[in-house]
Parts: structure tokens; sequence; C-alpha cells
């Protein structure tokens, strides 16, 4: 499976991203040996089971809206045999040793639709061994053969005998579970593709109590809120607090060690803030970041109206040129993208304090622990097992929490390292700060041009793409960059996931503009958008219906097109392809992303000039085994949403260098009435499972953007509003 | 300045300086960390909290506002409505990240003590504040339409 195979090439990156965040040496092996999770009552790094009975699921995988806690509990309790009820969760400790993403190395984190992906077997394997060990400790009680015991609810019976396990854990945690124990056949799943299983996470989001890192109120902590430069490379000449000095609540203001802010220190949020607004700052722009986003427009297309740099398809492009320009049809589009802000709903923000011990805690909603705390250690020169990280829920992340440059954690070791350690620092960002200090999606063009012949079958498709690196220059650069290529610039154009005859496609890297992220399906996000725009424009130049013609393109035998047909004609099935209401229209796109495969039909009313209405969407999904059918959906939902909101109406652009949005009335989010109706069908299959948190959102826009194209409007430039398509 | 602050039954002394949020001294005096800062200009309704039963947006409304109002935050909730808004949210699992679910279900209470049966139309107008940044809207508008079965039944 690609994602596998390509997710390998993390571990390299992963041990550089530990140790050189900043720029004090960690070795990689002090990462390894940092703590040990070992307690009387854990029977394995997963599962803890007190003397009462009560079980504890230890979740690898932070809670960022996606499913994991839910998830890899369901894993546990359903090898194990106890009910959904019987089961809590926990976060687990920052220990890659124990807790590594599997897809990522050894480097614990969360991204990439990996959780699910990465845990399946070695959760079911942990829930399993737990179940082992009980059974052999309750035969050794009772003198009856393992076999003629069973485990079920909590409860171990057999041979007259019945007693809940919890009266077996102190026995089970001194023997030693088998390597492979037996897991259950998935005919014997009980939980595993249950829809009625609830999320484990539901009780305390929906009362207030699901403690977030942003809700972290520790004694006599500080707030510190910090004055950033808004050009990216500038920096703080000087600044004067004497306004600010006035606020009631204020402590103190101090320039970052590193100049790349003022650290505004104050007894509360609300003061921190206010102070901030009393701070005159003089910044230092010499080195600043002044191009606006037209000169970056320009530029982007200027890179793809010349010959690319890197030739992704190894053949030659001027062979594929003439196969063009001799077929019978002959289509050229030209597709811009902007820069996107992930815009999670808790702006970032995280809590660092002293211990007793002389080592400090990091409260966070942390997406990646290993690197905060390679990068912790390494600030204040502390051994890694003195640095602890406690893992919060995280109000949504779509990427943003995932710097390679741990930027936000970095401020806040900062800030406290300026300070003499007796109060807690929490670091605050507000909105504004999140929508100008953004880590964005990069902006990229693509140009592409289509042969047809003449029965409409495609003869040739030069492809180029231009836009700015996400990995290159970071610790996660030999994650994904081969031979000069960021595979997060192409994935999904090459390779493609259409048999196309004589296909070029080709990439040109521009320098950066700004700061840029992995953006909630990071290249998906645009090369979906062209590869369906394009096949949509092709199927209607051809004369020919545009899911039959892309099943024409599907014909091929690999294991991907076969399930790409699968959830193509699923979607197309139960969207009523091709009889949409009166005055309607219909879009479909198909996408295959992070071992997904989604399809998306999308039917709108009202036309672009007057407005135009999502009435429904319709999706089908094949991740593979589906191990919580309900998070599936939410997934699919939530995905489609972030896909069509940003499409529709949102942009970040730059004029000399500063963004010019500041908030969510100028970028505005996905509201309540923009999507009438979602409804997700779901593939059953015994494939291994795959991802869900990403999936959804590639195929979305270019499923609305073919709907608003059977309306007679191509939209090539987002976000749609931009195009003049107005929505109702 | 002093301001007596009539929250969830129980009444506070708050100091604090006039043009403070309600949000501020909920989270950061009171340390009711349920109700969220997602914006601070009243276009999200993460803050979203209840003034007299109204559902209000506590990052732009000011502490000396709201001396003789009783306040309500998503700890305090316990109106029939509320009840049937929470049963319905967990039921329909509504929730992902979860940060905007206290202002969601803030709002969708505010809706249901004044229209028990809202229509669709209805819902999505009234809702239009609250963002999720997860988009569990389907949900949002679904588990509205179930509370309100649920306080009819």
């Amino acid at each position: 499976m690609s994602v596998s195979t390509s997710r390998r090439g993390f571990l390299k990156g992963a041990a550089a991203s530990a140790a050189a965040v900043l720029v004090i040496g960690v070795a990689p092996s002090g990462v390894m040996a940092a703590g040990n999770a070992a307690d009387t009552t854990m029977l394995n790094p997963f599962v803890k089971i007190s003397g009462d009975g009560t079980v504890t699921a230890i979740v690898k995988h932070f809670e960022k809206g996606q499913g994991p806690a839910t998830g890899l509990t369901t894993l546990i309790a359903e090898e194990l045999g106890v009910s959904m009820d019987a089961i809590e969760y926990e976060f687990a400790p920052s220990n890659p040793k124990l807790y590594n993403n599997k897809a990522f190395g050894p480097f614990q984190g969360t991204g990439g639709s990996t959780a699910m992906f990465n845990s399946f077997q070695q959760y079911r394997k942990a829930g399993a061994a737990a179940r082992e060990v009980l059974l052999q400790a309750a035969s050794h009680a009772w003198d009856v053969p393992v076999a003629q015991l069973k485990l079920e609810d909590g409860v171990i019976s057999g041979a007259g005998n019945k007693a809940p396990v919890g009266q077996f854990v102190a026995a089970a945690s001194t023997l030693t579970a088998p390597e492979e124990p037996r897991l259950k056949d998935p005919s014997e799943f009980k939980l595993i593709g249950n829809a009625s299983v609830r999320r484990k996470d539901t009780p305390p989001k929906i009362n207030g109590t699901a403690m977030y890192a942003m809700d972290v109120q520790l004694d006599n902590q500080m707030v510190v809120v910090i004055k950033r430069p808004t050009r990216r490379g500038g920096t703080i000449a000087s600044f004067d607090d004497s306004a600010a000095k006035a606020v009631k609540g204020f402590i103190r203001a101090a320039t970052l060690p590193n100049k790349a802010g003022v650290a505004v220190y104050a007894e509360n949020t609300w003061a921190a803030l206010q102070a901030r607004e009393a701070l005159d700052v003089t910044f230092d722009n010499s080195a600043a970041e002044r191009r606006s986003s037209e000169d970056v427009y320009n530029e982007l297309m200027a890179a793809v109206n010349t010959a690319p740099e890197y030739n992704l398809t190894k053949n030659d492009q001027a062979e594929v040129a003439r196969a063009i320009d001799k077929a019978d049809k002959v289509l050229e589009e030209t597709f811009y993208f902007p820069l996107l802000a992930h815009a999670p709903m808790e702006p970032l923000t995280c809590t660092i304090e002293a211990t007793e011990d002389g080592g400090i805690i990091l409260h966070d909603g942390a997406q990646m622990p290993t690197s905060p705390h390679a990068a912790l250690a390494q600030i204040f020169k502390l051994p890694m097992e003195k640095v602890q990280i406690n893992t919060m829920f995280a109000g949504g992340s779509f990427g943003r929490r995932a710097t390679p440059t741990v930027d936000y954690q970095v401020e806040a070791a900062l800030a406290f390292v300026m300070t003499d350690r007796s109060r807690p620092v929490k670091l605050v960002w507000s909105r504004e700060d999140d929508i100008t200090g953004g880590y964005y999606r990069p902006a990229f063009a693509h140009k592409v041009r289509v042969g047809l012949d003449a029965e409409g079958n495609i003869v040739g498709w030069d492809h180029r793409i231009a836009g700015q690196s996400i990995s290159k220059g970071t610790p996660f650069e030999s994650f994904s960059v081969h031979d000069g290529v960021d595979h997060l610039s192409v994935e999904g154009v090459t390779p493609p996931p259409y048999s196309i005859p004589g296909m070029f496609a080709g990439l040109t890297d521009i320098k950066p503009a700004t700061t840029v992220l992995w953006w909630r399906s990071v290249g998906h996000t645009h090369t979906a958008y062209v590869m369906e725009s394009m096949m949509d424009a092709a199927a209607v130049a051809a004369g020919r219906d545009p899911v039959e013609f892309r099943l024409a393109h599907l014909s091929g035998d690999t294991a991907d097109e076969k399930r790409l047909t699968d959830v193509l004609k699923l979607a197309a099935e139960n969207a009523g392809w091709g009889t949409p209401a009166d005055g309607r229209t219909q879009g479909v796109a198909v996408h295959k992303s992070f071992g997904s495969y989604v399809a998306e039909v999308v039917e709108i009313s009202g036309d672009p000039e007057n407005g135009v209405k999502i009435e429904k969407v319709t999706c089908a999904v094949d991740c593979g085994i589906p191990v919580n059918p309900d998070v599936i959906k939410a997934q699919m939902e939530g995905g489609i949403g972030y896909g069509i909101g940003h499409a529709m109406r949102d942009e970040i652009t730059l004029e000399d260098g500063e963004v010019i949005q500041q908030n969510f009335p100028d970028y505005e989010p996905l509201r309540i009435g923009d999507i009438a109706e979602i409804e997700t069908h779901i593939v059953l299959t015994t494939e291994a499972p795959t991802g869900v948190g990403e999936p959804g959102t590639p195929p979305s826009a270019p499923a609305l953007a073919n709907a608003i194209a059977a309306k007679g409007t191509r939209v090539t430039r987002l976000p749609m509003s931009k195009a003049g398509v107005t929505f109702t | 300045m002093a301001i007596s602050l009539k929250l969830n039954g129980e009444t506070h002394s708050i100091d604090a300086e006039p043009g403070t949020p309600l949000l501020w001294v909920i989270r950061d005096e009171l340390k009711l960390t349920g109700t969220k800062f997602g914006c601070g200009v009243a276009s999200c309704g993460a803050c979203t909290v209840h003034m007299d039963g109204e559902p209000v947006r506590s990052c732009q409304t000011f502490i000396e506002d709201v001396e003789d109002a009783e306040i309500t935050t998503i700890e305090g909730l316990k109106s029939t409505p509320a009840q049937a808004v929470q049963q319905a949210w967990r039921e329909l699992d509504v929730v992902q990240c979860g940060y905007c679910q206290s202002g969601q279900i803030m709002s969708a209470v505010g809706l249901l003590s004044e229209n028990n049966k809202p229509t669709l139309e209805e819902i999505d107008d009234y809702m239009n504040g609250n963002a999720c940044r997860c988009a569990t809207y389907q949900r949002i508008r679904s588990a509205i339409v179930r509370a309100s079965e649920i306080m009819e039944a």
C-alpha cells in the first residue's frame, strides 16, 4: 500500500526532527530512552486494569476530533472482551519507544490519517495479549485449562467457575503474554464495524468538562501573548511598553531571545491582550518578505508556462505535446489555489510549568509529542526524562498543531526561559494571531493540456505543477522529498489515479513567500481538484457522461482502479446520478488519498450569478475494514465541509508581505446553512483499515466545481467567490 | 470596580475593569472553562452563554452590562430543553474536536426554549452564528430535530 511505503521514509526524518528541531544537540537515542510506562496494573503499554476491573486503554494518538480515542479503545475492548461502557481511555505520555506511530518510525505523532492504519494490529494484539494473561491467571487459580475458559463482558468463566477480570489482574501482571496472541476472526467481531458504538469523548464535550490546553488554569499562572512581526522574516527592533503599564494585570514585556516577538506577561488573558494592544513595537523589516499575493500568482503562472524544474514522469514532454497537438480535441486549463489558513476552533495554546525535581511539564494538545519533547529538552538543557508532556484534547488541528518548527511550543518555552520559573506560563494565541501568523496551505498553480481522440478517449495529458514545497528545509524533508521532488506537492497527480496513456507531469518549486504547512489532505487539496476538473471537462468535450468517462479510464486491473471504480459506482447509484431534480445539476469526483478511496456527488440548485445552493452531497468511502462506521461517516461529513467551505470563499492574501485577513469575518468559515445534506455510504471490505481524517476532503471541492460547471461556469481560480460564483 | 455577578444560580463579587468581556471573567476569574474563546469578535459563537435565558456572545458582552442579569453557562444548564439537547447530542455523537460544542449547545437550547418545533430553515437561521471548523453541522441540525422530538415525547 502506498501510504505505508511513503510513510516509512518518515523514519529518518523523524529521528532528525527529534534532534534537530532547534540548534542544540540531543541524540535520537535520548528520545528512545525517555520514560518507562511500567506500572503494576499495566498489563502491557496499551492496557491498564485496576483491581476493581476497570479497563483503561492507553491511547497513543491525540484526539483532535477524528476519533482515535474511540477507535483505539474499540480495538482493545474487542480483543480483550469487555464492553465499550466498561473501558476508559487515557492519552499516552510522550515516549516514542512505546507509543511511536508505526507509520512514522521512532516518532510519536498523529497525522497523515494514519492513526487507525498503524494501530489496528498493534492495539488488537495488545487487547488479545491482555486477555491471554488474564485467562492464564484464572487457569492457574482454578486449575482449569485455558482452553476451557472464556472472557466476555469483563467476566472470566468456564468449568463451573466465574469471576470478574479484576480478580486476576495482580497475577496476570506477572505473566508473559505470547508474542502472537490469538486474534479474533472478523466474523467474531462484536464492536469493530458496529455502527452503534458511540464516541468515548462525547460526554465531557457536551457538558463543558472536557479539558483542552486552552482550559489550563494552574495556580499562580501567568498568561503570555506575543506581539509578532507582521511580515515573515521580520524581527523586533525595539518596543515601548509605557502605555501597557497602565493595563491592570500587566506584569512585563520582553523581547524573545530569537527576536521573533515581544512576550507580554499578564495575570490573565484579557490583561495580556489589552497590554499587547498598548505596546508600541518597531520591527526590523530589512530581511522581511515583501511580496504580495499578486506577485506570487504571477510567479506561479510564469512557472507553469515554462519548462518544469523536475520531470516527474521521466519521459519526453515534447513527445506528449506532439500527441496532444495531433489529437481530435484539445483542452487547456490553468488553475490557481491560494494560501489557506487551518483556523482550528481552539486557537493555539500551551502551558509550561516547572516541577519540584527541576523538570518541566508541557500541557498541550500535542499532535507530535516527540518534537516538542526534544525541543523543550534542548531549550531547558534537561535530559529527556525530565520533560513531561500532558496531552490534552485539541480543539481541531487540520495540520496546524504539527509544525516541523514546533512553533508555538518553542514560543512558550522561550517565554518561560525569560522568567524565574516560579510561575507557570500559559501561551495564548488570539484568532488574529492564528489567521495572520499562520503556516498556510501553500499556493499552487497547475496547467494541464489534454488531447482526446475522435471516440473521446484520452491520448495525451501534459500536466505542470508549481508551488512552494512544504517539507524542504525542514527536519521532515527526508520524509517526502526524493530526488528533489517533494511528494507532497504532486501526490494525486503522480501516480495518476486513472489509466492515462501518454502522460507527462512536471514540477517547479517556487521560493518561500511565507511559512507553509500540511493542511487537511495536503497536496490532494489541489491535485484532486485539477485531476477531477480536467476529467470532467474532458468528458463534456467528448460528449460522454462524466461517470462513464471516469469508469472507462479506470478499466485497469490494479486494486486501486477497482476500488476507485467501486466507490464511484456506489456514490453515483445512491446519488441518483443522471437524474437530478428539476433545475438542479450534479458534479462528481473520485480520489484516492491516504490509502482510502472516496467518491462524492454534489447536487446544486440555483446558478452562479444569483446564488448556488448546495442541496446534497452523496459520499462513498472505502477505508478498509470500517472500525467505527459512525466515526467514519462523521469524518466524511467533516472532510467534505472543510473542503467545500474553503473552496467557496476563503483565501489568505498578502500585500507588501503582510496578511490581509484578520479573523473569521474575513476568513469566513463554512456555516450550517451552506450544505443542506450529506449522506455517506461505506464499502464493506476485509482490507486493512486506512485513514478517514483527510480522504473526505479532496473530492469535495472538485465535485462542487463540476456541478457548477454544469451550470456554465468552470472555476479554475479559487476561491469560487473570486470567480464570481455566489452562494445562498 | 466591584461587580456582583449572578452566574449559574450563585452570586459572585467580581473585581474587573469596565469593558472586560464576560468571557474572560467566566474563564479566568471563575475558572469555568466550558465557555470557549474562539474569535473574540462575536463571529464564531464558541463563547455563547445565556443572559436571562437568551444566548449572547460572552466575548462581546461586557461586565458592566450584566450586573442585574442571570448568566448561565454550559456548566449550569438544567432546563428541559437543555436536557433534551444534551441527550440528542449524545445519541447522534455530534461532537468531533468538541471545542465549539458548548456554544452550539447553548444556542440550540436558546432556540428550543423559544421555538420547540423549529423547521430546518429556522434551525439554519438561528444557528448561523455558531461556527464549527470540524463541520459537524449535519448532526447539529439532526440533533436539534431529535431534541425537539424528545421534548415533545
